[in-house]
């Protein structure tokens, strides 16, 4: 019995390989892919980089417009992360198993979420570029409301998690449900709302300077800029900038989880 | 004095499954009750019809000569002011401290606003602070509830009962996750507020040895139904296996 059991497991193993194998061969024959190629470029794609894209003398006269370029693209990922916080946190109360009001509210609100939550940040920037134009206000709705629909998602499955039998007990003392919201819900469930606040701004900082290559705005633009005029040293600038700020909200943020856990 | 009265009390749940069948006992002032039975029978179901955590689907419950059942919202919430509750899981909101956690008892007497921003009178954290003491936590007032171990935690569950002044108390599997130590310490606590305050207390319990040692009265329920509903000294080991569908020889407490 056992002895078949292990066969089963070979046969079923072998199985998945050949498909995955398949699979590849298949789409790489579709899509002209050539994987000695791919791999062999990459050297070449170094010696370009060593070459052309660092920062000289002369593009450190950009430094002063990227960096407040690169300020506009942090306020706009904060705000939008914040705001669409508060939000989130109304849907999930209705959402969330533990406290919602009625079944018809809480599908209504997970339904809406999950709505903005699966149309890609991008797309929700080329929508909104019809109704607003080219500017930072566009890139703010389109975070706003991706931001939205995935911190309702999570803040119903923390809200869930860390406040349901609490919430049991408060009921069963009488007490009403803005009171057992505040009382009961929010100071245990509000180091995993913040935790996932602050991993959003870090995640909308990237998603930020995508969109702002969209909307013309933030260091996004500013990079698209540079690299289409060929200033690749300048452009490589803003990179270094990018990520070097991305570090330094991910130790902050990392900080601040350590002291409110 | 008549408090409870149950009355052909049913519960079928969403898929059939029927927790509570025809359940009928009264309940005076001043008693000290244990429910016992397997699990699954229904006890947990049994004790939070009373409050209304679960809407029975029918029957008749009058607490203190009020049908419980058919009340309003604001009245549901005045009866469940005056009875308190008290859970395996001690339920308590763990990052809070101890003193949050009891005046948390108080939130059914207060507004909506009053109670969102947890405004309490002095009288109320004197009365805490009392509770506290009676229940030897008062080096503990101002402590995270999770720093404390699961007999502390228990005291607090208690204490936020107390501070409700409820004239009866409903305990769901009260000393389930303890061990025998702090299991004796709350058992005692809870005979003492029996005794000295008045308050008639409900237990679920899985311990018959306990439910015998400290209950004057037992009720044993089966698949939803009252087998035996005495006094504990007449529990004989024969009604005993009748309550838990066993045979001689079965049972651990044997």
């Amino acid at each position: 019995m056992e002895i078949d059991l292990f066969k089963k497991r070979r046969r079923q193993m072998t199985i998945v390989t050949v498909i995955i194998v398949a699979l590849i061969i298949f789409f790489a024959e579709i899509t002209k892919y050539d994987a000695i190629k791919g791999f062999t470029s990459i050297p070449a794609a170094i010696r370009w980089m060593f070459a052309n894209f660092y920062p000289n003398a002369k593009s450190l006269d950009k430094l002063p417009s990227i960096l407040s370029k690169l300020n506009e693209t942090i306020f706009l990922s904060i705000s939008s992360t914040t705001t669409a916080g508060v939000l989130a946190l109304v849907f999930a109360l209705f959402g969330s198993r533990t406290t919602k009001i009625n079944n018809f509210l809480s599908s209504i609100s997970r339904f809406i979420a999950s709505i903005f939550r699966n149309i890609p940040v991008v797309a929700w920037a080329m929508i909104l570029l019809f109704s607003f134009g080219q500017n930072a206000l566009t890139g703010y709705f389109a975070l706003f409301f991706v931001t939205f629909g995935f911190l309702t998602r999570v803040f119903i499955e923390t809200i869930d998690e860390a406040s349901y039998e609490s919430v049991e007990a408060l009921q069963a003392t009488g007490a009403t449900y803005f009171q057992i919201v505040f009382q009961a819900v929010i100071p245990s469930s509000l180091p995993q709302l913040i935790s996932w606040l602050l991993y959003m701004i870090e995640t909308n900082i990237r998603s930020s300077t995508l969109v702002g290559i969209l909307t013309g705005t933030g260091v996004g633009f500013a990079f698209s800029l540079y690299y289409k005029s060929m200033n690749y040293n300048a452009a490589s600038l803003v990179v270094i900038a990018i990520v070097l700020t991305v570090f330094v909200i991910e130790i902050i943020s990392n900080y601040v989880r350590r002291v409110i856990l | 004095m008549r408090l409870l009265d149950i009355k052909r009390l049913s519960k079928e749940y969403k898929g059939g499954t029927h927790a509570l069948c025809n359940v009928n006992f009264s309940v005076n002032e001043g008693e000290f009750i244990s429910v016992i039975g397997p699990s699954g029978a229904g006890k947990s179901t049994l004790l939070r019809c009373i409050n209304r955590m679960i809407d029975a689907t029918d029957g008749e419950i009058t607490f203190d000569g009020v049908s419980v059942l058919n009340l309003k919202k604001k009245e549901l919430r005045r009866l469940r002011t005056r009875i308190g509750m008290i859970f395996q899981h001690y339920n308590l909101v763990n990052r809070l401290s101890v003193i949050e956690n009891v005046l948390h008892g108080r939130l059914g007497y207060k507004t909506t606003l009053e109670g969102i921003i947890g405004r309490h009178d002095e009288e109320e954290k004197e009365q805490a602070f009392a509770i506290l003491d009676k229940l030897g936590l008062r080096n503990e007032t101002y402590k995270r509830c999770d720093q404390l171990s699961g007999g502390q935690k228990q005291r607090v569950g208690i204490a936020r009962a107390l501070i409700q002044n409820p004239k009866l108390v409903l305990c769901d599997e009260p000393i389930a996750s303890l061990d025998p130590n702090a299991s004796k310490i709350i058992m005692d606590h809870l005979k003492a507020i029996n005794k000295d305050m008045g308050i008639t207390c409900i237990l679920n319990l899985h311990q018959v040895d306990v439910a015998i040692k400290y209950s004057e009265r037992i009720i044993g329920i089966n698949s939803g139904k009252t087998v035996y509903d005495g006094p504990a000294n007449e529990l004989t080991m024969e009604k005993i296996h009748e309550i838990y569908g066993s045979e001689a020889g079965e049972l651990i407490i044997e």
